[in-house]
Order: C-alpha cells, then sequence, then structure tokens
C-alpha cells in the first residue's frame, strides 16, 4: 500500500494532465487552472524544505564542532539577518534588505563566478591539445568564434563576425539539435517509466 | 627555460596575465563598435515593429552570478521599449531576479522620467515554474495579484487589458539557465506567444535551433549581444565597456592555446628523435 497509493496517484495524474494537453475542452482548462494553482503552492512549499534543509545540515556542523564550521556559522547569521531585514521590513526599494543584496550578496555572487575567467585561461594554457584532428577540428572552431565574438576580431579580420556565426547557426546547431532530440526522447522515456511505475526511486524505493 | 618548463609554467602567472588583461581596459573606459548579428537585430526590429501602448513582457530569470553579461541586456530592452511608448512589465520565475530586475526596471524608469505603475511595473517573482506559465495562460492576474510593491493588479493602470498571452506584443526572457525552454514549450507551443531570449554566451549555442524554427524571433547572445543593442538604441552602457576587457581576455585565451599547442608540439617531436642525433 505504501508504495501503490503513490504509484497510483501518479499515474492518474499523468494519465489527466495528458489528456488535457490534447482536449480543447472548458473543463479541461479549469481542471488545468485548479492544477496550476496547486503546482506553485507545492513549488512555495519546496522553498520552504530546501531552507528547512540548509538550516539543518548548517545548524547541525555548529553544533558538532564540525569541521569548517566557522562558514557554517556564517550561512546561518547570514540567512538570520537577511530573513530579519526582509520580513521586517521589506524588499523594495530602499529597504535594508535591497541594500544588502545589491552592495553585499550580488557583488559576492558576481565574483565568484567571475574566478571560473582564471581558471579556464589557465586550463585552455595545459590541456587544450590538437592531439587527434578531430581535437584539432575543435580548437579550430573554437578559435575562429571566439575570435568572432569579440569586436577586436572583426577590426582585425571584418569578415570574421560573419564566419563565427556560420559555425554557430550551421554545424553547431546541427550537432545541438541532435542532442536536443536525443536528450528529449530520453526524457519522454523516463517519463513512461515514472507514470507506469517501473521507476521508482523518487519513492525511495527499489 | 626548457620546453618542458614552458608548459607546466606557474598558473599564478597565467592569473596576473588574465587580471591585467581585465583590468586596464576597464579603468581606461574605452569602447569599441560591437558590430551587428542578425539574432540581436531581429529583437531590435521586432520591438521597433511593436504600435505605442502594446506590452513588453522582460522576464528577469537570472541572479548575480550572471549579471555582468543580462544586467545591461534588461537596461538596453527597457530603455527602448520605453522609447518607444512600450507598456514594459517585469517579471521572474527565479527568487534572485525579482530584486535584481527591480532594481534596473526602477533605474531607468526613473532615468528615463516614467511612472511605475503607469509606464512600467514589476510583478515580482512566483514560485512554479511551468505553473506560472500555464496560469499566465489562463489569467496573469490570478498568478500575478500583486506587483512587487504590493499594489493590487488589477488596479494599476497599466495592467488594464493584459490578461493573456494574447495581450502581450513580445516576451523578452533573460536567462542563466534553461527557463527559455519552458517558455517555449508552454507559452509559445501552447498559447502561441511571441517570444525572443537573452542568454549567457555559453548557453547561446542551445537556442539557435528554435531561432531556426522561428519558436524564438530573435536571441541576444552574451555580453556581445548586449552591446549590440546597446549601440542600437544608442545608449553605450556596461555592455559596450565589458567588451573590451572581452575581446583583450579572449585573446590572451587564443594567444595561451596557439602558444602551448606550439610548445607541446616542439616538445613532441624532440621526444621522438632517436637518441644521439643532436639538435
Amino acid at each position: 500500500m505504501k508504495v501503490r497509493i503513490p504509484l497510483a496517484i501518479t499515474f492518474i495524474t499523468a494519465a489527466v494532465l495528458i489528456a488535457i494537453f490534447f482536449t480543447p475542452h472548458h473543463l479541461g482548462e479549469q481542471i488545468q487552472a485548479r492544477i496550476s494553482d496547486w503546482l506553485r503552492v507545492v513549488g512555495g512549499l519546496g522553498l520552504v524544505l530546501g531552507i528547512y534543509s540548509l538550516l539543518q545540515t548548517h545548524l547541525r556542523k555548529v553544533a558538532r564542532r564540525s569541521r569548517d564550521w566557522g562558514f557554517s556559522l556564517v550561512a546561518v547569521v547570514s540567512f538570520a539577518i537577511m530573513a530579519v531585514l526582509g520580513i521586517g521590513w521589506g524588499i523594495g526599494q530602499g529597504t535594508s534588505f535591497n541594500w544588502v543584496f545589491n552592495n553585499v550578496y550580488a557583488p559576492l555572487d558576481a565574483t565568484m563566478f567571475s574566478l571560473l575567467a582564471f581558471f579556464v585561461a589557465s586550463a585552455a594554457y595545459r590541456t587544450f591539445r590538437a592531439r587527434t584532428v578531430e581535437a584539432a577540428l575543435l580548437l579550430t572552431a573554437a578559435i575562429v568564434v571566439m575570435f568572432g565574438r569579440v569586436p577586436l576580431g572583426e577590426m582585425i579580420f571584418p569578415k570574421a563576425p560573419d564566419v563565427a556565426e556560420w559555425i554557430m547557426a550551421y554545424p553547431t546547431t546541427a550537432a545541438k539539435r541532435a542532442i536536443l532530440l536525443g536528450v528529449t526522447l530520453g526524457s519522454v522515456a523516463m517519463s513512461l517509466r515514472i507514470m507506469l511505475g517501473i521507476e521508482r526511486s523518487h519513492l525511495g524505493g527499489e | 627555460m626548457t620546453l618542458e618548463r614552458l608548459l607546466q609554467i606557474d598558473r599564478r602567472i597565467i592569473f596576473v596575465l588574465m587580471a591585467l588583461a581585465v583590468a586596464i581596459p576597464l579603468i581606461t573606459g574605452i569602447t569599441f563598435d560591437p558590430g551587428q548579428t542578425p539574432p540581436t537585430k531581429a529583437v531590435y526590429d521586432y520591438i521597433e515593429g511593436l504600435k505605442p501602448g502594446s506590452v513588453l513582457v522582460i522576464v528577469f530569470d537570472y541572479g548575480p552570478a550572471s549579471m555582468p553579461e543580462l544586467d545591461p541586456m534588461a537596461a538596453a530592452l527597457i530603455r527602448h521599449g520605453l522609447s518607444r511608448g512600450l507598456r514594459v512589465v517585469g517579471l521572474t520565475l527565479d527568487i534572485q531576479g525579482a530584486v535584481l530586475g527591480d532594481d534596473v526596471l526602477n533605474r531607468v524608469g526613473r532615468e528615463m522620467r516614467k511612472e511605475s505603475g503607469v509606464d512600467y511595473v514589476n510583478l515580482g517573482y512566483q514560485p512554479g515554474y511551468t505553473a506560472v506559465i500555464l496560469g499566465m495562460g489562463e489569467d496573469i492576474g490570478k498568478v500575478f495579484q500583486t506587483d512587487f510593491a504590493g499594489r493590487p493588479y488589477d488596479e494599476l493602470r497599466i495592467t488594464r487589458g493584459l490578461r493573456t498571452f494574447k495581450d502581450i506584443g513580445l516576451i523578452v526572457d533573460l536567462a542563466s539557465s534553461n527557463t527559455p525552454t519552458t517558455w517555449i514549450a508552454q507559452a509559445h507551443e501552447r498559447y502561441n506567444a511571441t517570444l525572443a531570449t537573452g542568454v549567457t554566451a555559453v548557453m547561446a549555442t542551445d537556442y539557435y535551433p528554435y531561432l531556426q524554427t522561428n519558436q524564438l524571433i530573435g536571441l541576444l547572445n552574451g555580453m556581445k549581444g548586449a552591446a549590440e543593442y546597446e549601440k542600437l538604441v544608442n545608449h553605450p552602457g556596461l555592455g559596450m565597456r565589458g567588451m573590451v576587457a572581452q575581446s583583450i581576455s579572449q585573446f590572451l585565451i587564443i594567444a595561451l592555446v596557439i602558444f602551448g599547442n606550439i610548445v607541446y608540439f616542439i616538445s613532441r617531436r624532440r621526444q621522438r628523435r632517436p637518441p644521439g642525433t643532436g639538435g
């Protein structure tokens, strides 16, 4: 029963949603509207679950004085500060929350992502080697696209942007479309497995 | 320095070169002409063709990590929409985008002396991704019952007559994740909404297939797309300034890759020579 009821719910819900998708009837639209409302409620609850999980993990590390517990303490204190500021004084223009978000969090997050540029440059120098014909073709295409995607490249060779755009629009898109088709077919297959109860990993079972 | 040492050069030297390549252009403040590509021009031309009073929806589906590429796009699009007399409506499916979008909307709106709630509005964030889009297809006011500032949707002048996708001229999804795919699958395929997207440069290749099938009417590709759009609306900003730093740093990476391969092949040729054959 513990497994059969969730599987039944999964199958019935999926069947109803598929039927609604292909049925242009006003009753189907009303059902879809109700389900969309419920999905948004569940999405909001998912946020609450995520916060609970985050706090539980970090508070446990602080309580046990595990390795790097100081960073967990920073995470919990930061969360508390932002929660108090946001709930207490709002998050709109001119609020403290807005100031901290735009002047502390946003620059920090952008900086973390910017570190990638340095590691990409180092990795490119050490590992991008044209060891085979295929690797040489890939490297050449990458260099041509990088060259054509910046204004300096166009100043040196005026046709560079057109060549880069051609590579993006034709060979790259052809490969991307093939990958997209494969991924989509895989998603359909996985969805059918979940719907029919063959795939049960989401239930925590075997 | 031996060839092997060159191949194993301390990465801190590369870090310093990259830091200089990025910092010097930004400090000097010079800009280059970013040129123009058809996908960016397509977005511009479409917005130019919208009648004054039409609705332009900008979806801020990005966080601070992608701000350098997507924020200049947002600013240029908002500026274009407001200068054409369009009603600019912002919203987001990514919680971080709510504050970022509010910031850029109000910044550009105040600069252009436009009124919030009349010329532009930020509807804020709603959880649920697909459910939000499906809900908007039925009634936008039911999904976003208030705007980000807490004003009731039905009491705003800007939202009069704006109930479903049929009432929207163009939706531009500025994304750092795969939300454009969801917008295409739900808003375009089910409700025939007209879509364009602006994405980070690494994601652009994912959306060229949709351009070719006309599921997207245009595509803004990374910081270059932002710079091109700033040039089209005649308002240079962070996009154009950032392109100089990006140009120099990309050239540095190209130079490092070519140099690394030259050193590697010379080193390999030397290793293959039989012993005692000099050189």
